[in-house]
């Protein structure tokens, strides 16, 4: 049971380090911001639990165990909530999303106006 | 398994870094930084964990907070001054 208990853990290390680097190469080339918050913000909320839960996994019972677990349910609350407002700062900014093709293959110039 | 989390925490660190500095406008270097600080929470509970620090949970948790309200302060300045520049074709909320 405890050798079941470790291997779970290093499969939730696995792959929480897995959907890391994936949010760290969505936030590298996807072309636009709304793509990038996209990116960054949907792996970074599976990530962060994956890697903590995993954690939890590795240690014993003690008082740590609930401070990992309270890291966890605070960063699963906070991090939707801040992709949210930073897109929504984005979009009240006046940057629109990337969506015409044909604006794509003119160039790569950011300043959609 | 932890030294392996550990490095791929390490390598999104140094691209999150890359965005930050390369980001064509503001937004994207603060989008960049909060991932930046959400890695640095989970590299401390990793990092503390594995090389065995004395409370670093709670230096996590401080650190958490601290991003959240500090990412949220910075996108309101943005909007709130954007807003102040272009009054008039804002949408009524």
């Amino acid at each position: 049971m405890s050798l079941l208990i470790e291997w779970a853990g290093a499969l939730f290390l696995l792959a929480g380090g897995f959907l890391c680097i994936t949010g760290g190469v969505g936030l590298l080339r996807m072309p636009d911001f709304f793509s990038r918050v996209h990116a960054a913000g949907v792996t970074e909320t599976l990530a962060a639990p994956l890697l903590l839960f995993g954690l939890m996994l590795q240690m014993e019972w003690s008082l740590e165990l609930v401070k990992v677990l309270m890291i966890l349910v605070f960063v699963l609350a906070t991090n939707p909530t801040a992709t949210q407002a930073m897109a929504r700062a984005t979009l009240t900014g006046g940057q629109k999303p990337l969506v015409d093709c044909t604006r794509e293959k003119e160039g790569e110039s950011s300043s959609n106006s | 398994m932890l030294t392996a989390a550990i490095i791929a925490i390490l390598v999104t660190m140094a691209m999150a870094l890359i965005r930050a500095f390369l980001g064509p406008t503001e937004y994207d270097r603060m989008l960049a930084a909060n991932s930046f600080g959400t890695k640095t929470v989970l590299l401390i509970a990793l990092g503390g964990h594995a090389f065995s620090w004395h409370s670093y949970l709670d230096v996590a948790l401080l650190y958490a907070m601290l991003n959240f309200v500090g990412t949220i302060a910075v996108m309101r300045f943005f909007q709130n001054r954007k807003l102040d520049g272009k009054q008039e074709s804002g949408r009524a909320p």
